[in-house]
Parts: structure tokens; C-alpha cells; sequence
């Protein structure tokens, strides 16, 4: 995976409230193949029903921030709303809270989720409508995010993600550098519950 | 202090610990569906193989026809790909699947419990996010990602940092016509679609007791529509009972040493919560969503609130948004909203308790509208037609199907119809969840017969009472 350290980006504001997967990738597109490319059906429906949909706007073209309102990407577990975001050439993105699964998702992608205070979200996102086109700067070692007015607000960031965002770190890698407390922990639940993995057929 | 469930599941599940405070959790049950077919394609390109197949079900549900004659084969190619790929993957990995046409069958959450594979004090993941209706058996459950469907299947564990824990209290008795679906919904009224947002939730009190098993899993299959990855409930005597015998359980043997763990299963009573919230069972109604997101519900004698007394702009501009889609006025009542179809079925309310509770309200009335009725599983369809279930709702003029998750998602191609109100059992309203431009109103089993028998979104309670 591709470290994230820095990033210099048009940013694009989203206001919709409770955005769930379902609308970043509607299900119908999801019996398609990854090499589909999910980006060709990010916000399908939306975007279908609004004719000046804000990520079309040319203004935002290229953006690779997204500012989005709470609880974005709720809902299903559907890893392909990150892939349709990441797809359109979005890096990060920033909301007062996330859906807990795309949260995780978004990491295991490479991607910064980063929540920030909702004022200042909401502050964000009305810099970037009265301003379209204007670049925000995520700073992940320095754990900060600069706006287009020049303000600077500090963000919180789990260490583990961090870490795995700046080394672009193989989880299954790290893990697998367990190898031996797993297998000890299974042989005593084995002892424990055999029946666990017997087969009743 | 004293330790919560949660507390103790996680403990004896830590492997290792990691950087900044991850845990390595053990996975017990790895639980797969179609769907799992891009962490199959992951694992296979990085040339590893599945850790624990003896630890991993598969079951396809998300895209099974459910009308006989398009099923076992599947007719439609591009599904019958996806069912057949999950199928390869079972063979290749040595994964035990329950395929279309075999009778256990059905929706990945209900044949999980059915079969015993979910029990007490075991992690349990799938690449699901209804994944904690598992924890109804004081299972810990939750959905994960395709990555970490990947990152399972390979090391059969997973990094986790801990989670906040909330208790959801619910007191007293559930009056006539109420059910576990209007708990549910109520909740996340109350606290929000966010509310219970990096929380494990656990569900307690004694109106949470006396549900049946299938009824705290259609209370723990919509945490994640509060927010919450996982909810449980602490395993009970009507747990162990629900369990004794089924396939996977373990044999008589082995049952007394399970059940003297599971009788360990439980929150302390001077362990501490991060967050209470309590509801008075006694005080709900038969609840109905008006909007697009689960916490757009009321009770049934409510009305759809006036987006113009949200303070928040961007709330309020969504709850605009919400009505136009759901072509809702402010003010109007919920009662009486005419609705063009009704699904009964998915993961939250497709067990027998559930079918049988939508029978009661069905029995000699007719559907004016198409009514759907889809059991979650093989099983659930051959016990309801043990008790005549089916010839209610075929009498009364409902499609009686086979078993998956069907108009829940509609990826099977059982859609809603652009601009349609369907009364639907399942566990999402979110735009076009049920195909594009369907309208989607949530409610309980009852609730959704009383809709199909009447055209109209009504109160059971008064169906109920002519009987
Ligand atoms: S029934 Fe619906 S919510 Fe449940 S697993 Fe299937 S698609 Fe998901």
C-alpha cells in the first residue's frame, strides 16, 4: 500500500447528512468485478437526479479531499464505497463521525478518515462553497489539517492507523509476525471447546 | 470494578497486543456469502490460504433467487456467477456451505444461530454489517470490510481497538401489538443512526429478557443502525435451550462444561457502562419510519415531524431532502400513508416467530396490494409450513418464496418499483435500498400484514382488536 504522509488538495464540501454506503455505491453495481471500476458508479443515483451534483462542478474537479457532514458512509459493510471514492481520485476525507465499518475500510485502503470537531467541519465546508476550488492541506505527522483560511486545527488519529498510513504497512504482514501466540491460543481453545471445529456431517 | 460481557469476550479472545493499544483478537466463526468473492480474489492474489477452514461457513443469500422455478439452477447468469464463485471458493478452500437447494439454506445471520455455529462467549465475523444479530446468544459479532474479510480468512484474527461500551435498558412489558421491532426502532429514534457510533452496545432489562432468542436477534441485527458495530445480550436459560441439540452445539458430552462457562456470560453488576440510555417497554407503540435513514421513526399514532424546527442546516436541509424523496408532507400522519407493496422477510424478520406474527394479523383477510413473504431460511419455510403458515398467506393472496435476502436489498432482483411505498420488515430506508426510487417504510411483522391487508400504513393494535 501507498504511505500517506502529506497532502495538498482541492477539497470538495458534501452536505448530506447520514450519507450511507448504499448511496455511495448503490447494490446493483456491486455484482460487478473490482477491475469494473467502482468510480464509474460513485453516487450513481445521486448524481442521475441532480443535474449541478457538487462533485461535478467543474470548480471541483481533481479534488482529492472530500468534507463530508455526520455519520458518512453508514450502513452496509460494502467495501466498494471506498474503492469508488478512492477510484475518483480521492485520498482523504474529513466529518464530524463516520459509519464504523467504512471508517475501518477507509484505512485499509490508505486512506486518512479524519474526524475533526462538527463546527469546524461545518466551518470547512463553508470555506469551500464560498470558495470552490480551494485547497486544504492534511498534515498526518504533524496531525493537522489547514484550512483555505489559513487556520489550523489539530486532529486525533489512532497511533495503529497512523502508523499503518505512514509505513503503508500488510496487515495480514503484521499479524502473521503473531503466528505463534495464534497458534498457542487456538490449541487451547481446541483443548476447551472441541466442538467448535468439529463438523456435525 | 466489575467487567462488562464485552469485557470478558474480548479478554479471552487477546492474542497480542499491537501499536497504539490494538489488540489482536481470536475469530471463532468467520462466517462468508457471496459478497466475500473480492477477499477471496485478495487472498488468492497474495498466494495464501485460508488459516481455519473448519472455523468458516459459507451460505449464499444476497444473490438467490427466491421464486422456485428460477433457482436450483439458478437461471439468471450473472447471479448464478456469484452463487457458483462462492461455491469454487468453498471447494477450494475446504469451507463447509449450506448451497441453494440444500434446506438449511438461507440468510447468512439466521442460519448462523439455526445451526449453532453462534454461540455464547465467541468472537463471530462476516463481511456483513447485520452481523450483530449474533449477539443475541452473547455472541461478539460484528461486520467487517472486505479487507478484513481477507485479513480473517488468512490469520483468523483481526487488530481491534476496544470499543465504548453503552447499556440499553429496557423495563417492563411489551403491550399487545408491540414487538421487538418497535424496541429496536424506538432506540434509534431516540439516540440516533450515530448514537451508538464506536460503542458496543449491550441489551439488558427485563422486557429484553423475556423476548425469545429470535426476537433479541431482531434487537441486535439493527445495532448497526444505531451506529454500534456489535450488540449483545447476556446468555440466559433461554439460550441454552434455544441451542440444545442443534448441530454445532456442543454434543451432550460436552454440554456441562459449556454451560458452566456460559453461566460465567455476563456483566457484572457494579461493572461500568460508558453510556446508559433506558426505554419503558410498557410506554412504545408499533413504530413506522417516515424517512430515510432509521432514526426516521415514530409511534404509529405520530405524524412526520416539520424539518423547519431543526435547528442545524444541514440537518434540516437532509430531512427536506428525505421528505421530497419520500414525497411526505410535514405534519401528516403516519396512520392512513397509502403503501403500494410489502416485503416480509431479511435478516431482522424472517424467523418462524416472526412469519407467525404476521399470520395472526393475516388469517381470513385478504392483501389489497403485492405482499411478499420470504423466510430466512430453508428451515424457517419447511417449519411454517409444518404449521400452515404458508396456506394463510397464500390464501390471502401473498407470494410465498424460498429463502435469502431478497427485496432487503433487492441485489436478487426482487425490487421495489421507482416511486412505490413498500411496508417492509427489513432493516434499511435508505434511498433507493430497495431499488431506485422505492420509498421504504420500516416496521414490525404485524405492522407490515396490517399494511398488506389494508393498503395503508395502520395500527396492528386495532387489527388485532377486531379479533
Ligand atoms: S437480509 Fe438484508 S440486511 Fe440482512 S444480510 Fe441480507 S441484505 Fe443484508
Amino acid at each position: 500500500m501507498k504511505p500517506f504522509t502529506t497532502l495538498t488538495a482541492v477539497a470538495v464540501p458534501f452536505d448530506l447528512v447520514n450519507c450511507d454506503t448504499d448511496r455511495i455505491v448503490p447494490a446493483r453495481f456491486l455484482r460487478q468485478p473490482r477491475s469494473a471500476g467502482y468510480q464509474n458508479f460513485l453516487f450513481h443515483d445521486l448524481r442521475e437526479a441532480d443535474r449541478d451534483f457538487v462533485l461535478d462542478r467543474p470548480a471541483y474537479r481533481g479534488a482529492r479531499i472530500l468534507v463530508a457532514a455526520e455519520n458518512f458512509g453508514c450502513g452496509s459493510s460494502r467495501e466498494a464505497a471506498v474503492w469508488a471514492l478512492a477510484g475518483a481520485g480521492l485520498a482523504a476525507w474529513i466529518a464530524p463521525s463516520f459509519g464504523d465499518i467504512f471508517l475501518e475500510n477507509s484505512f485499509k485502503n490508505g486512506i486518512a478518515a479524519l474526524v475533526l470537531p462538527a463546527t469546524r467541519v461545518t466551518a470547512l465546508r463553508e470555506q469551500l462553497a464560498a470558495s470552490p476550488g480551494a485547497q486544504v492541506t492534511i498534515d498526518l505527522p504533524a496531525q493537522t489539517v489547514r484550512f483555505p483560511d489559513g487556520s489550523l486545527e489539530p486532529f486525533d488519529v489512532d497511533a495503529f492507523r497512523k502508523a499503518c498510513l505512514l509505513e503503508g504497512v500488510d496487515e495480514i504482514d503484521l499479524t502473521l509476525k503473531h503466528e505463534g501466540a495464534i497458534t498457542a491460543w487456538e490449541a487451547r481453545r481446541g483443548a476447551q471447546m472441541p466442538w467448535l471445529a468439529r463438523r456435525p456431517d | 470494578m466489575g467487567r462488562t460481557l464485552y469485557d470478558r469476550i474480548w479478554d479471552a479472545h487477546a492474542v497480542a497486543s499491537g501499536p497504539g493499544g490494538r489488540t489482536l483478537l481470536a475469530m471463532d466463526r468467520h462466517l462468508v456469502h457471496e459478497g466475500s468473492f473480492h477477499a477471496f480474489e485478495a487472498l488468492r492474489a497474495s498466494g495464501r490460504a485460508v488459516r481455519r477452514p473448519d472455523l468458516t461457513f459459507a451460505v449464499p443469500d444476497h444473490y438467490v433467487p427466491t421464486r422456485a422455478r428460477e433457482r436450483d439452477p439458478i437461471t439468471h447468469p450473472e447471479l448464478k456467477d456469484k452463487v457458483d464463485t462462492l461455491a469454487a471458493n468453498a471447494r477450494r478452500e475446504r469451507i463447509a456451505i449450506f448451497p441453494v437447494g440444500d434446506v438449511r439454506q438461507g440468510i447468512v445471520h439466521v442460519v448462523g444461530p439455526e445451526q449453532g455455529i453462534t454461540q455464547p462467549g465467541l468472537t463471530l465475523v462476516c463481511g456483513d454489517s447485520h452481523t450483530a444479530t449474533h449477539g443475541a446468544l452473547g455472541a461478539l459479532a460484528f461486520g467487517i470490510g472486505a479487507s478484513e474479510v481477507a485479513h480473517v480468512l488468512a490469520t483468523q484474527a483481526l487488530w481491534q481497538a476496544k470499543s465504548r461500551t453503552m447499556r440499553v435498558l429496557v423495563e417492563g412489558v411489551l403491550p399487545e401489538g408491540v414487538f421487538a421491532k418497535d424496541i429496536i426502532l424506538a432506540l434509534i429514534a431516540r439516540i440516533g443512526a450515530q448514537g451508538g457510533t464506536g460503542t458496543t452496545l449491550e441489551y439488558a432489562g427485563s422486557a429484553i429478557r423475556s423476548l425469545s432468542i429470535e426476537g433479541r436477534m431482531t434487537v441486535c441485527n439493527m445495532s448497526i443502525e444505531a451506529g454500534a458495530r456489535a450488540g449483545l445480550v447476556a446468555p440466559d436459560d433461554a439460550t441454552f435451550g434455544y441451542l440444545h441439540g442443534l448441530p454445532y452445539a456442543p454434543r451432550e458430552d460436552e454440554w456441562e462444561a459449556a454451560l458452566a462457562h456460559w453461566r460465567t456470560l455476563r456483566s457484572d453488576d457494579d461493572a461500568a457502562f460508558d453510556a446508559e440510555v433506558a426505554l419503558e417497554a410498557g410506554e412504545l407503540e408499533p413504530m413506522a419510519t417516515w424517512g430515510t435513514s432509521p432514526e426516521h421513526g415514530a409511534g404509529i399514532t405520530g405524524v412526520v415531524p416539520d424539518p423547519a424546527n431543526e435547528p442545524d442546516a444541514s440537518r434540516r436541509e437532509s430531512l427536506g431532502k428525505a421528505l421530497r424523496y419520500m414525497d411526505l408532507a410535514p405534519g401528516r400522519r403516519l396512520e392512513g400513508i397509502p403503501i403500494q407493496r410489502v416485503f416480509i422477510g431479511s435478516c431482522t424478520n424472517s424467523r418462524l416467530e416472526d412469519l407467525r406474527a404476521a399470520a395472526r394479523v393475516v388469517r381470513g383477510r385478504k392483501a389489497v396490494v403485492p405482499a411478499l413473504v420470504v423466510p430466512g431460511s430453508g428451515l424457517v419455510k419447511r417449519a411454517a409450513e409444518a404449521e400452515g403458515l404458508d396456506r394463510i398467506f397464500i390464501e390471502a393472496g401473498f407470494d410465498w418464496r424460498d429463502a435469502g435476502c431478497s427485496m432487503c436489498v433487492g441485489m436478487n432482483g426482487d425490487l421495489v418499483e421507482p416511486g412505490e411505498r413498500c411496508a417492509s420488515t427489513s432493516n434499511r430506508n435508505f434511498e433507493g435500498r430497495q431499488g431506485k426510487g422505492a420509498r421504504t417504510h420500516l416496521m414490525s411483522p404485524a405492522m407490515a400484514a396490517a399494511a398488506a391487508v389494508t393498503g395503508t400504513i395502520a395500527d396492528v393494535r386495532k387489527l388485532l382488536d377486531e379479533r
